[in-house]
Order: C-alpha cells, then sequence, then structure tokens
C-alpha cells in the first residue's frame, strides 16, 4: 500500500526523540498539506502540544514546512501569543483591557506580582505559577476579570485573587504532604 | 451530490417542534455570564425539569449573549403565546425556582426579574444582533427559523452589480472604524480581474476593551457565513478567509461548525444551493498582535509571515493575498447584509442617521450601572447611550468622560452630552467611532493616566516597521510616565504635543498614525489636568 507523497514525508522525518506529542504536529502538518503559509496555524498547534515554543518544536516546523528557521522563529517572535519559556503549574493571566483598567486591574497586576514575588510575564522560581496579562478577554462588564487556569474569575480585587491563588497553593501543598505520609 | 436545502421547509419544521414545547427556556451561555456561573444554572435548570418530568413541556436552549451582561446570568422564560420573562442573577437555586415555582407553580418570582421596560433594552435596535441571545448559535436551524439564508436566495436571483447598488443605496458603511462606504469596495473588486479574487473577513477585534465582532461570531456565526458569501457573490470572489484572534477559541470552534453545516447544506463549497456560485471559505487564526487588524498586516499574517503593514497603494482591492485582488470587511459589516438584502435598503435607512445609516454595535463598560452589549442606531446622543441606557454611573459618581475607539480614539467629555453617535460627529469631538468599544469613566479616573495607559498599548504594539511609530511611542510614553508621576515640565509637555504631530503625520499606516489621538483628546478636554501635574511654572509668566 503506498502512502501519499506527504504521509511518506512526515514518517521519513518522524521526530527522533520519538515524543508522541511530534506525532500531533505531524498530523497538524499534513491537515495543512505542508504549506507554508499555515505557518501561523501550525504554530498554533505546536504551543498547545508543547505548552511552548522551544528551539527544537521550531526547527522541526521549519524542516517540515522547508523554511528556513530564521523565518520561523521571525514570525513566531512577533506575535504576542506565542511563548518561548513554559509556563508554570498555574497560569494566572490578568486582563489589562481598558474596561478592567479603569476598574483597577493595574492595582491587581502590582499587588500579585508582589504578594508572589513574580513579575508580570514571568514565572515564580518554584515554577508554580506564571503571571500574564491579556488584553480583554470579553468579559468586560464583568471588570477586573481575571483568567486562572481558564476559569474566568469576575469583578476581582487584589485580595480576592491573591486569597484565591494561596488557598490552592495551600491546598496543593496539604495534598502533597499527605501522600508523602 | 447533497440535495439543496430546502429553507421554508426547515423553518416550518422548527416551528412545528418549538409549538409542541409549552415552555422555552433559554439561557446565557455566553462569555460574561458564563464567568459568573451560567454554567451550573443551566444544569440546575434541566435538571429540575427531568426530576419534574417536564421533557416534553420545557425546552432548555442555550443562546449567546443576551446583552446585559453585569445583571448576569441571565435566563429568559417564553410560554407558548405569552409574556416572556427575563430573570437575572441566576445562580443554581434560582435556576431550579425558575423551573419549580415559575413554569409549574405559575409564581412570578418578582425579586429575580429584570425588568425589559428598562431603557437599556427599550432603546436599542438590534439588527446585527437579532438573534444573539435568543437562538442556539450552534444550530443552523435556529438560525433559518429567523429568516435566515433567505438574502442568500434572492441575492442568487440578481446580478452582482444588482447587489453592489442594492448595498449603495442602503449607505452601508464599513463598522471597522473608519466608515468607509461598503458598496464602494465592493465595486472595486467587482472590477478587478484576475484569476481569482479573496475576500477577507476581519474579526481581529484588537481594541483592548471591546468584544463587538466577537459576540456576532458566537452568537450567530451563521450570519457572518451568510453575509461573506453575499459579499463574495457581489464582488466575483471565489474564497474568503475569516480572520479571527485567537483569544477567541469559542468563536472559532462555532464558525469552524457553522462552515461544516453550511457545506453539507449546500448553503457553502461548490455549486451554492445549486447555482453556478461557488465558494470556498477557510478560518485563520490571529496570534494576539494588535496591528493585524490593519488590512495588508492582517494579509501578510495569512500568507504565514510576520504582520507588519505595507505601504498603499497598491490597495489590497488591487493587489492583496498572493498578490491577487482582495477585500477586506469588518464582521459586524458583513453581519449586516443579511439583513439589508432580505429587507431592503430603504428598511435600513430609516435607522440612522442621513449619512450614517443603520444600528451600531458597542461594548459598553467601565463605570455604569448597566453593562454589556447593545446595538443602538447611529445618532443617537452620548447621554442617551450613558445616562439611558447605560444608567449613568454607579454610587452616585458624576460621568466624566467616554471612551470611544481604544488606542485608536479619544475621550469625549461629559459635557457632549447631546453629541450625536455617528462617524463624523465623533471625528469632530476629537475621538472616533472605532470598532465600538465604549467605556464610560468617572470622576476618579485621571485623563493623563487613561493617555498613558493607550500610549503604553501603542509603544507595545508598534510593529516596529517604520521609525517614528517605533521610536515615537515609546519616547510619547516616557513623557507621560513622567507627567503622571509629577515629575513633568512645561517642556515635557510641549514636547509630547510635539511628538504627536510628528508619530501622526509621518508614521506607515493606521496604528502609528492615530497613536497619539487619546493624548491629542485628553490635552484637548483636559488640559487642566495636565498643567495640574507638572512640576515647573510655565516659563515667561511672571510672578507676583
Ligand atoms: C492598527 C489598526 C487596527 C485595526 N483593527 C481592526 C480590527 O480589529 N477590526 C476591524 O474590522 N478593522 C480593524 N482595522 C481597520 C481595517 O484595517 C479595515 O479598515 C477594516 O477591517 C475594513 O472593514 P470595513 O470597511 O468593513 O470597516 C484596523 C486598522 C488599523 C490601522
Ligand atoms: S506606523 Fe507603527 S505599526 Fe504601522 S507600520 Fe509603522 S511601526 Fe508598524
Ligand atoms: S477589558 Fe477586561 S474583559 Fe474586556
Ligand atoms: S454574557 Fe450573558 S448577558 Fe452577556
Amino acid at each position: 500500500m503506498a502512502a501519499p507523497a506527504t504521509d511518506r514525508r512526515a514518517q521519513q522525518d518522524a521526530h527522533p526523540s520519538g515524543d508522541e506529542r511530534f506525532a500531533l504536529l505531524d498530523k497538524a502538518l499534513k491537515r495543512a498539506r505542508f504549506e507554508q503559509d499555515q505557518l501561523v496555524e501550525l504554530l498554533h498547534t505546536a504551543q498547545e502540544v508543547f505548552g511552548h515554543l522551544s528551539d527544537d518544536v521550531l526547527i522541526y516546523l521549519a524542516r517540515q514546512l522547508r523554511l528556513p528557521p530564521s523565518r520561523v522563529l521571525g514570525v513566531a517572535s512577533f506575535y504576542h501569543l506565542f511563548t518561548f519559556e513554559p509556563p508554570g503549574d498555574h497560569i494566572c493571566t490578568v486582563c489589562m483591557g481598558t474596561a478592567c483598567y479603569v476598574k483597577g486591574a493595574e492595582d491587581v497586576v502590582r499587588e500579585t506580582s508582589e504578594a508572589f514575588d513574580v513579575p508580570a510575564g514571568e514565572t515564580t522560581d518554584d515554577g508554580r505559577l506564571t503571571l500574564w496579562t491579556a488584553r480583554c478577554v470579553g468579559s468586560c462588564g464583568l471588570a477586573p476579570v481575571v483568567v486562572f487556569d481558564g476559569t474566568v474569575l469576575a469583578k476581582q480585587t487584589p485580595q480576592d485573587l491573591i486569597a484565591h491563588v494561596r488557598e490552592l497553593l495551600a491546598a496543593e501543598d496539604a495534598a502533597a504532604e499527605e501522600e508523602a505520609g | 451530490m447533497a440535495k439543496v436545502i430546502d429553507l421554508d421547509d426547515v423553518a416550518v419544521n422548527e416551528a412545528e417542534a418549538r409549538s409542541r414545547y409549552r415552555w422555552r427556556i433559554k439561557v446565557c451561555s455566553s462569555t460574561a455570564c458564563d464567568a459568573s456561573g451560567a454554567g451550573p444554572a443551566y444544569r440546575a435548570v434541566e435538571q429540575r425539569v427531568e426530576e419534574q418530568g417536564l421533557e416534553h413541556d420545557v425546552q432548555v436552549v442555550p443562546t449567546g449573549c443576551m446583552g446585559l451582561c453585569s445583571a448576569g446570568p441571565l435566563v429568559r422564560t417564553e410560554p407558548r403565546g405569552g409574556q416572556p420573562t427575563l430573570f437575572q442573577e441566576v445562580n443554581e437555586r434560582v435556576g431550579a425556582d425558575i423551573v419549580e415555582r415559575h413554569v409549574k407553580g405559575r409564581e412570578d418570582l418578582a425579586e429575580h426579574q429584570l425588568d425589559e421596560g428598562l431603557p437599556f433594552f427599550t432603546r436599542q435596535e438590534r439588527v446585527v444582533l437579532s438573534n444573539a441571545g435568543r437562538i442556539d448559535p450552534e444550530r443552523l436551524e435556529d438560525y433559518v427559523a429567523e429568516g435566515g439564508y433567505r438574502a442568500l436566495v434572492s441575492a442568487l436571483r440578481m446580478r452582482p452589480r444588482g447587489l453592489i447598488e442594492t448595498i449603495e443605496a442602503s449607505g452601508l458603511r464599513g463598522r471597522g472604524g473608519a466608515g468607509y462606504p461598503t458598496a464602494k469596495k465592493w465595486g472595486m473588486l467587482h472590477d478587478a480581474v484576475a484569476d481569482e479574487k479573496y475576500v477577507v473577513a476581519n474579526g481581529d477585534e484588537g481594541d483592548p476593551g471591546a468584544f463587538m465582532d466577537r459576540a456576532v461570531m458566537e452568537d450567530d456565526p451563521h450570519r457572518v457565513l451568510e453575509g461573506v458569501t453575499l459579499a463574495a457573490y457581489a464582488t466575483g470572489a471565489s474564497k474568503a478567509f475569516l480572520y479571527v484572534r485567537a483569544e477567541y477559541p469559542r468563536a472559532i470552534k462555532r464558525l469552524e461548525q457553522a462552515i461544516r453545516t453550511a457545506k453539507r447544506q449546500r448553503l457553502l463549497g461548490r455549486n451554492i444551493l445549486g447555482s453556478d456560485f461557488s465558494l470556498d471559505v477557510e478560518i485563520r487564526t490571529g496570534a494576539g498582535a494588535f496591528v493585524c487588524g490593519e488590512e495588508t498586516a492582517l494579509l501578510a499574517s495569512i500568507e504565514g509571515q510576520r504582520g507588519q503593514p505595507r505601504m498603499r497603494p497598491p490597495y489590497p482591492t488591487e493587489r492583496g493575498l498572493y498578490g491577487r485582488p482582495t477585500m477586506i470587511n469588518n464582521v459586524e459589516t458583513l453581519a449586516n447584509l443579511p439583513d439589508i438584502v432580505r429587507r431592503g435598503p430603504e428598511w435600513f435607512r430609516r435607522m440612522g442617521t442621513e449619512v450614517s445609516p443603520g444600528t451600531k454595535v458597542f461594548a459598553l463598560a467601565g463605570s455604569l450601572r448597566h453593562t454589556g452589549l447593545i446595538e443602538v442606531p447611529m445618532g443617537l446622543t452620548l447621554g442617551e447611550i450613558i445616562e439611558e441606557i447605560g444608567g449613568g454611573c454607579p454610587d452616585g459618581r458624576a460621568f466624566k468622560a467616554a471612551q470611544t475607539g481604544g488606542p485608536s480614539g479619544g475621550c469625549v467629555p461629559a459635557s457632549f452630552r447631546d453629541l450625536p453617535v455617528d462617524f463624523e460627529s465623533l471625528r469632530q469631538a476629537g475621538s472616533i467611532m472605532g470598532s465600538g468599544g465604549l467605556i464610560a469613566m468617572d470622576e476618579g479616573v485621571s485623563m493623563p493616566e487613561v493617555a498613558r495607559f493607550y500610549m503604553d498599548f501603542s509603544q507595545d504594539e508598534s510593529c516596529g516597521k517604520c521609525t517614528p511609530c517605533r521610536v515615537g511611542t515609546l519616547e510619547m510614553h516616557r513623557l507621560l510616565e513622567r507627567i503622571c508621576a509629577g515629575e513633568g515640565s512645561h517642556r515635557d509637555l510641549e514636547l509630547l504635543e510635539q511628538l504627536s504631530r510628528t508619530v501622526r503625520e509621518t508614521s506607515l499606516c493606521g496604528l502609528g498614525q492615530s497613536a497619539p489621538n487619546p493624548v491629542a483628546s485628553t490635552l484637548e478636554h483636559f488640559r487642566d489636568e495636565y498643567l495640574a501635574l507638572l512640576r515647573d511654572e510655565p516659563v515667561g509668566v511672571a510672578h507676583g
């Protein structure tokens, strides 16, 4: 049974590490028929699958699309949504759109950043919490809004948010301790 | 090949299916209500309906945004042939009560009701949003039952030129911000000669504090598809792209699903509705770059490149995607088309003003009692929107200014309450219509701070291609930071105004050209606030 040309290409060039996540990326590549203009879509897929865009993944994409790696990196670094560092266990995204801003989102970012000792845009040293900012998550009527691990939290004061995160981390600690004996 | 769908059949069947239920309970399941707990409320309603054995009497319908997000989660009950009732802040318990006490027990539950006689609802005129919050966006039948795809049927019987003339007669202007006459752009693509032409729906919605287009795409995806198809037919395009920002995964999912359904019913794809006209539609996602809303940058992004603008001319209608003629229309612009075609341009012109006919959708936010998504006739005054629809500022605070147009717009002071909200009037007042973000600010907000906020945004989003914008916005932001910190001088303010002019006049694309607007408009209307922050005395003023 002869595989279609693109299939063969994907197989030949399959990632040597054997990491299964590359198989998911291969599927997306095939669906995109290895077209170079699908680069942005494929970067999205890669980030979804791997959580972030490592050099390894970028080079892999470049090879599969027959593009110079510099072009792939150039495109990826242009867009804000792509991230090159692995995020922490929890992602806390504070909306800094206008509606949230006029309702005090700046204080939410500042105080959260101080409380957990992590600058906006970065991850705590222990890798447990990433603090990001976003521009309008589309719930302006509920400003200020925070998206915590994908859940939208409405009308957040700095105190609300800090308490929420502390509680969650404490619960995890307790669970870990219990497990440890 | 699949049989051509009979729209009237679908509508009749749908009406019949609905008439079997004595009640329909609509639960807003859109982003904001979701965030305030619509999920558990929905499950509570569904569960009680089941427990009470009401499945054959009561239909539970998940809908898009009902508008008044700040009072969510919202639920609307519609008894067959009776008066509907809207409920606010519906949690699990209220959801259960709605089924057990309101539907079954015929109690009013007055304490949970939200009065649909509020100006928030009665002052609106919903065209683009006519189905939002009313239908299940995931069902084609729901859209068809409301008259969907009828415009496409009649358009396919017209010549493309005739369709362009209809839109010209309606006076429709682009809702993406600039208000360019839609028919004029269509005419250019129509006249362009090429082996392939493209239409692009701009759903990038970059204004940070606005979600009009997201609502249209999520809550009524088939309307967007019908609009795109009409635009493509009128202009002779054979392929359409929907460019949607990646921050809107639900909109992307809904559109993808709608495309599949429409294709299956031959409302898209090859030989649409049995005609000679074919249209292929593809979704492309943005990746968080404001400048990609600009049309030439958007095209670069679709081609898989860095989203940097280029010089115009050539305009995209001459040389666009892959070097071929391409037309870009905003999502809301496209969503107006089905109703204009179906109800006629005269109907459309009866709304709005002479030069800005029709309606505009706004994301109403900020310091207001009622916030959410509204659609109003163009030309309604700022005061009517802020005070009547928005209910004014809460807690007795004084309304100070309205921000429109986001980082490309400006702040209109409270004294302009009689200003009609349309393209020209807003521009005269130093702002722009923009895509529809409308944020009310009260006395607690400092205007230089607002200008700093937007300049921070613009310097961050500048693509860096041209120096005036890249360096100018950075420098303006630095000056604003100094001023806001109380460390600025009169000289700094002078420099800021000079830079505003330079950046406006010498930047390559709209981002740079309009980035100084928030500064200019706050300086025009709130200069005192800047002066009060400066650390030195004006030069040349003698002290007595
Ligand atoms: C920096 C910048 C950002 C823009 N962002 C958007 C946007 O998010 N959505 C949009 O429809 N138009 C946006 N526009 C306007 C588009 O370039 C274009 O004019 C519009 O999509 C045309 O559609 P219309 O004629 O239907 O309004 C933006 C323009 C600039 C300069
Ligand atoms: S004006 Fe700004 S955003 Fe536009 S091309 Fe120049 S640098 Fe890029
Ligand atoms: S500005 Fe924060 S949700 Fe829109
Ligand atoms: S999201 Fe429910 S009313 Fe807007």
